[in-house]
Order: structure tokens, then sequence, then C-alpha cells
């Protein structure tokens, strides 16, 4: 942890999500295996635009920005991480992710979990913030207030009304809708025998309006005194982890971030396609860091990026199948960096259906995390006993 | 005409409030132009026209397929999604619709296992064709549908190895509840539906690759041993266990309990529910005859009925829509629409599990509530929507409106909507800071401030009931 004296604030985790299925193989490219050549075809990436790290293995070439951290040893690269009996689906394997819970459906998520257990009272409506549409079920748990913004500049209630006045209007009479001074005259929805089920559901609506315009206040003000030389490029990755630095320096409380990108799901053009997402990533993963260490931030903060699974060892001539055995990343500054778990066999001996074995549970990869960086007990939420690394 | 609600009376609903009642649960709402139709029909007529959805049209399902050929056929759950959501908003047949969604929420079956969206439309379809028919054939019809078989794991059913899943959820969850069998009915009921397996419907490389399923008995799997199902014995197969469910006194108060809780309120009133179990019984399981009861009953057209369940995603989002009168045609961004009852927590084909979604106040949440205010909000303001423009032109024909007028006027074409009196006061309040309001046509400024009142009154709490 952080020993250089100056005050320690609370660590913040920030998980950014690669959906649709991230190829581990194009992403750390083991280039000096003939094998990998091999079964790849055409879907693969030369020896010569690898960015090596070593004589084995390399970055695909589009992580230029990101391989910094690796260079600094502030990057843990978990390989072949997974579970036993991969499941091919998009929405079961994230699911599976979400809640760590493979041979049931279950609702509650991992994050949402450790959430609960950071503020058991719910006092902060902002200790887990989204950037995205829709709550992921990783942050999905019953009594967990998570705000979900879209863009952070106009996120507010009522943003469809345009005239600066009219919505100032309509925010003030809002809050008068929604506070619950009025509910004890008298009023019973449900009938005056049934003794206010109908009043609860309103008073329970009253605090749920209350918080989520306290949160929207709260969040605008982040916007207010945000002040930064840093320059993210234009994509909506990169704009969603400036909003999170905004939200972060604004000291809101935050301990959990979560965002999402779209678009790996790469069963044809594969190769003009990655890389433009790993530069996406690369780039605003760069910037938000050096937004984090030019306000002083970085130290509290680590960021894991994941995907539900991997991709077929062949490719299919254009792009590659659904697979298994993903990579993983933990970054920081109290990261340990270096190669953790065990790159996957490409021998065809070695295969399942074609796909890489898992080599590490995803699991290892969330208690190390809860357990090391955030404090928290991982065994209630990840649902067992897995084996940590020492990366934080 | 807002109504005023004082505590200690109940009172029967009437008129277009009583209809509009009807209108919100039976199906997704109504326009002022359809209440005031229904109106001049009356209650009983307007239910029975519901309850017999085939002497409406169809959906013109080729004028939906020519614009959106990827909807006929589509594997993926976006446009899977958006086709269910346009049904909604434009069948004429409201309560088979809204059947669907109860069967739906009740056999829960989701994408996520699946991954592959026509099996699900096609389960849907099926439990839009029988959802007002009987139980009995819902019970059969949902143990053959591949979706479900594929969901809970009944194609590795066999009488070698038997796999539970299906027949433990059946009993819990389906048709009687928990606490009425025991384990070894469990096991014996998951006998029965050995061999109850699936297949592609186009014989594919791989056995359940993309194609449609469809059922498939397998006689070599399924075990013809004896069996003891809630104390009788018999070579049972699958619809001898389903006819042995439903002479048990659970399930007629399990359907019964479902349907209230779904059409009438989240809290159960037990003597209705034993009433309607009855029903159920008499008439061997009708829905359709459940349904006219429970909808002719003094306690569904009773003021205490009415706005006191939380909408679900799909009935807000719908009902806004039917209420704008958007998309009443197949055109490009309906996805986006369906996609909104996702970021409100319903993912329709797609619940979070086999007990389907957790209803009442569990819809709202911080980041669902500002979802549902800002799309409501989002689409009653704009006043170029037909709807609006015919909320417009309603109030345009009242004069000049005080903020009161106004308040209660708009309130009233948007339900009518039931305001608690603090509620009115804060958008009276927020009414008359630009004072009273002369609709003369062209007007777009005076329109505006109609749409922005529209836009308060679905932020209400009172809005996200109904």
């Amino acid at each position: 942890m952080s020993g250089n004296g100056k005050s320690i604030k609370p660590p913040t985790l920030v998980v950014l999500q690669l959906t649709g299925g991230n190829d581990p193989l194009n992403t750390i490219v083991p280039y000096g295996e003939g094998l990998y050549y091999d079964l790849r075809k055409t879907v693969r990436i030369a020896p010569q635009e690898v960015l090596p790290i070593d004589a084995r293995y390399g970055f695909h070439p589009a992580m230029r920005a990101i391989k910094p951290f690796w260079d600094d040893g502030k990057m843990a690269i978990i390989s072949g991480v997974g579970y036993p009996n991969p499941n091919y689906s998009h929405f079961r394997s994230m699911d599976i992710w979400y809640t760590c819970e493979q041979d049931k459906i279950a609702t509650d998520g991992w994050l949402g979990k450790a959430v609960h257990d950071i503020d058991p009272k719910a006092e902060n409506v902002l200790t887990a913030v989204n950037f995205g549409r829709g709550l992921p079920r990783a942050l999905s748990l019953s009594g967990v207030p998570v705000a979900s913004v879209a863009q952070l500049d106009t996120y507010g209630l009522l943003t469809s009304l345009s005239s600066v006045p009219q919505r100032q209007s309509a925010l003030e009479v809002f809050s008068c809708l929604y506070d619950d001074g009025w509910n004890d005259q008298g009023h019973t929805a449900a009938g005056p025998d049934s003794a206010g089920p109908g009043d609860e559901v309103l008073r329970y609506m009253g605090q749920t309006g209350l918080d989520a315009q306290k949160g929207a206040d709260i969040l605008r003000t982040a916007l207010g005194k945000y002040q930064s030389d840093v320059q993210y490029p234009a994509t909506g990755l990169a704009q969603s982890l400036r909003g999170i630095a905004q939200v972060k320096f604004a000291d809101l409380g935050t301990r959990v971030f979560y965002t999402s990108l779209f678009g790996f799901d790469t069963h044809a053009t594969q190769l003009p396609t990655h890389a433009k997402l790993w530069q996406e990533v690369s780039e605003a993963v760069a910037a938000f860091f050096a937004d984090l260490r030019a306000h002083d931030e970085a130290d509290d903060v680590v960021m894991l990026i994941w995907s539900e699974f991997g991709r077929r060892v062949k490719d299919n001539g254009a792009g590659t199948d659904h697979g298994a055995g993903s990579v993983a990343f933990i970054l920081g500054e109290h990261v340990k960096g270096g190669m953790y778990g065990e790159y996957p066999s490409l021998k065809p001996s070695d295969l399942t259906l074609g796909n890489l074995k898992y080599t590490v549970d995803f699991r290892s990869t969330y208690a190390t995390l809860l357990d090391q960086w955030m404090h928290i007990e991982p065994e209630p939420i990840v649902n067992g006993k897995f084996e940590e690394f020492a990366i934080v | 005409m807002v109504v005023a609600i004082s505590p200690g009376e109940v009172s029967q609903l009437t008129g277009v409030e009583l209809l509009a009642h009807l209108y919100r649960r039976a199906g997704f709402g109504a326009t002022r132009d359809q209440l005031e139709a229904a109106l001049s029909n009356g209650y009983e007529a307007t239910l029975d026209q519901l309850l017999h959805p085939e002497l409406a049209p169809p959906l013109e399902e080729d004028l939906i397929y020519r614009y959106w050929p990827d909807m006929k056929e589509s594997r993926q759950i976006d446009p899977a999604q958006s086709l269910w959501v346009y049904r909604m908003i434009n069948t004429q047949r409201p309560l088979e619709e809204k059947m669907a969604l109860f069967w739906h929420q009740l056999f829960a079956t989701g994408f996520a296992k699946l991954n592959h969206a026509k099996v699900m439309t096609n389960q849907v379809a099926m439990l839009r064709r029988n959802g007002l028919s009987n139980f009995r054939t819902l019970l059969v019809e949902i143990s053959r549908d591949p979706a479900m078989i594929f969901w809970l794991d009944n194609h590795t059913n066999t009488k070698r190895v038997h796999n539970e899943n299906y027949g433990r959820e059946l009993l819990e969850l389906f048709s009687m509840g928990i606490g009425n069998y025991t384990e070894d009915d469990v096991k014996n009921c998951a006998r029965a539906f050995t061999g109850w397996t699936l297949k592609p419907t186009i014989p594919a490389a791989q056995p359940y690759g993309r194609f449609d399923w469809e059922f498939e008995f397998r006689s070599d799997l399924h075990d013809y041993g004896d069996k003891t199902f809630l104390g009788e014995h018999g070579n049972f197969d699958g619809t001898d266990i389903i006819d042995i469910i439903l002479r048990q006194p659970p399930t007629a108060q399990f359907l019964a309990t479902r349907l209230y809780k779904f059409f009438v309120a989240d809290v159960v009133d037990q003597a209705v529910v034993d009433r309607l179990a009855t029903v159920a019984t008499e008439s061997d399981y009708d829905i359709r005859s459940m349904l006219r009861w429970l909808f002719l009953s003094d306690e569904f057209r009773s003021e205490a009925a009415c706005y006191v369940k939380v909408k679900s995603p799909a009935e807000h989002v719908v009902g806004i829509m039917r209420l704008v009168e958007d998309f009443t045609y197949p055109r490009h961004g309906i996805r986006d629409i369906a996609l909104e009852c996702r970021y409100m927590g319903q993912d329709v084909l797609n619940p979070p599990s086999v007990e389907g979604w957790h209803v009442g106040k569990e819809w709202i949440d911080t980041g669902i509530l500002v979802e549902r205010i800002n799309f409501a909000a989002g689409q009653v303001g704009d006043i170029d929507k037909p709807g609006v423009q015919k909320i417009i032109g309603r109030l345009r024909g009242m004069g000049e409106l005080t903020p009161e007028q106004l308040v209660d006027a708009c309130a009233d074409l948007l339900g009518p909507l039931r305001l608690n009196s603090p509620t009115r006061a804060a958008l009276v309040d927020f009414a008359t800071r630009e004072g009273n309001l002369l609709l003369t046509p062209g007007d777009r400024a005076a329109e505006e401030r109609v749409g922005a009142m529209l836009s308060m009154i679905v932020a209400t709490r009172e809005f996200q009931l109904v």
C-alpha cells in the first residue's frame, strides 16, 4: 500500500468490461510459438508487428499506449483466466462472471455484494457509479443504490426540459413531489383497511427519488470542480473514464466504478476491428492514469480489465468464434507487474473443442482484489475459497 | 376530472376512470379517444372484447417483416425484443399480449442460457396462442417447449440419468408452490418427463446448432417404470403428472394468487383469491372464465385497487408509447424503445432467473427511477408526437386555463391519474410560475408549456403506479 507518508485515501476499484469476448491470442500474442502461426492462418499478428514482452510473448501493436504500465512494472497480466466447463453464450458467461455462480442462475452481483460490505446502510448513494446505461448484473443487489450515468455532463433528472429556468423550476418542484412529509396526511393508495402497503411503496419511492436527485446534484458538483490539462481521446470509453476521474477527484466517497466497451465479438473482420478496439482501450486507459497522476490521485486506484471469454484457437478465415481461456489485466501504481496464471497450451491435444483450457479461475482474480486491495472478506462474495495472487 | 381521495371510504370506480383502469391492467393503457369509444359500449362489453382477442384483427406481420426482415428469424435478442415491444405497442388485442407477458413472467425462460432468440420468440408465440385458454394446455405446452426444455435441462433427463431441474420447478414455480409435495414427488415427477427432449428443425452438423428446435419424445430415453406421485401410483408420463397436479387444491390457489397479483394488487386479498380458486376448479382451469370473474369483481373495480401496483418497465414503456401514438408503423428506432425496458430492469425474453422478475417496489431503484422519469418525460414533452398533439387539441378546446385547471386537465388526460393533494399542489406551483395558459393555434411556446406540465406529471410517484 501507499507508503509515501501522505494521507491514504480508501482504495478504489475501477472495472472495465470488454464485452463480446476478447481474443487473448491476439492480445498477448505467443509470437514465439510456431503453433500459433500454424493454427492462425489469417487472423494473426506477425512477429515483427508485436510489441515484445520477451522472446515468446508480446502485446498487440495497438496496445502501444498501455504498454508503459508493463514496462514500469504496474501491470499484472493474468493469462488463461476462466472457469471449469466454459459456457460459450455471451450472456450466460457474463452472468457467471457477474455472480460467481456457475451451476445455478443467480441474481446478486459480486460488486453489489462488495458495495454492500463497504456501505451496509446505503448511506452514500454514490458508493458505486456505473458509466453506461442499464446496470450490469455485477453491480446488482437489492438495497444497493448505484448511479448509472450515460454521460456526466448531461446526467440528471428531467433532462428533456430544454429551457434552463423551466428545468430549474422543475427540479425544485421535483423535490416537493418526492418529499415525504405528506404521506402522514392520511392518504392510503391501497385503501383504508389494508394499513398502507401503498403507503410503504410511496414512501420507498419518495426516498429513492430524493436519493436519485441528491446523487445527480452531487455528481454535478464534480463537473464544476474538475480542471485538467490531460487530453483524452474523443472516444466513448475515454469520455467515460474521464467521467470516472471527475467523480473520483470530487471525493464523493465512490469506491467502485464500472464501465464497459462493446464490440469484442469479432467473428468477422477481426484484424481491423480488434486493433481499433485495443487502441481505444489503451489510449483511454493511458489518459485516465495520466490524469490521476497529474492530480496525485493514482495511488488509491486499481483497475481490472476483463472479458467474458476468449476465442477459438483456429481462426475462421476472417475472425474467430467463441472460445475460452480469457486474459485479464490489473493495473495500478501498487500492482506488482508480471505474468500471472499460466499461458494456456496451444497443443491440439491440450485443447477442448478447439479452445484453450483455462488455467486460473476468475474468482482468484476477484478474491485477490477484494482481499488484498479492497480489504473485504472475499469468500462470501466469490462463493468459496480461491487461491489468491500476490499482486497488490 | 381529478378524483380527490378522502381517507376512510372505498368506493367503486365508474365511467372513464373504470375503463382506464381496465385498459391499464388488461392491456397497456388506452388513449382518451379509445376510452370514450369504450365508454359508449359499456364496461362489460369492453371486457368481453378484451377477453376475445380473436374478434380483433391480428397485427400485419407481412408489413413488419417487409420493413424489418431481420426480425423474422432473429437469433439475436435485440431484434426479438424490438419485435415484441412493437407488438405490445400496436396490438389491437391488448389482453392477449398482456397474458403472454403474464405467462412469460410465470414460466420465466431466459435468452442468456439459450443464446437463441428465435426459440424464445416461438415460446412467447405459444404463450400468446394459449394465453387465455386453459391452464392444463399451458402446462402441457410449456413442458414440451424447446426453450423451456433447454433452459431447465430436461434434454439431459433420461431414464439412466435423471435431471430433476424441470420436474422441481414445475412443482415449485409453475403450478403448486413449495411445501405441497415431497422430495420423492420431485423425483417421480422428473422421471415422468424423461425423454421429453428437443431436436433441431433442420438437420445440422451440430445437434443444438442455431436452428429452431422442436419437441421430440424419445421413447428409448423414457422411464416407463411405476411411479408414485402425490399419493397416486401408475406408469405416469408427463401429461399424467400434470393431470394429477391439477387435481390438487394448492394448484388452484397458486394460479389464483398469481393472477390476482398480476392483475389486481401486489398484496393478496385471501378472500378474493379463494373465490377465484373456486372459479378455477369449477371451470376446469379456464383462464378466460377466471379473468372474466376477476375483472367483474367488486374488488377489481374498487378505488382501492386503482394505482396500487408499481408498473413494470414493459407496462411503463409501452403505455407511454401508446399514449403518444408513436411507432404505429414499423420504422427505424424501435430498438431504442425496446432497450428502455432493459435499462429499467426488465430485459424481456431474458428474465434474470427462473423465478422471473422481482416485482412491486423492487422494480424501482435510484438508477431505474431516473431512467423511468427521463424516458417518460422525454416522450410526453415532445409536442410533435401525435398523441401529445391530441392532448393539446383537447386542452385548446377548453379555453384559457388557470394553473389549477391546467394541472387537473393534464392529469385527467394522462390517466385519469389520481394525484395526491400535495403532489397536485406542487404541480400547481410549477404551473403558477408562468400564469394562465391560452393555447392559440400555432403558439409553440404555449404548447411547450403543456409539454413541460405533462413531463412533470409523468415524473410523479403516482405515475409510476398502475
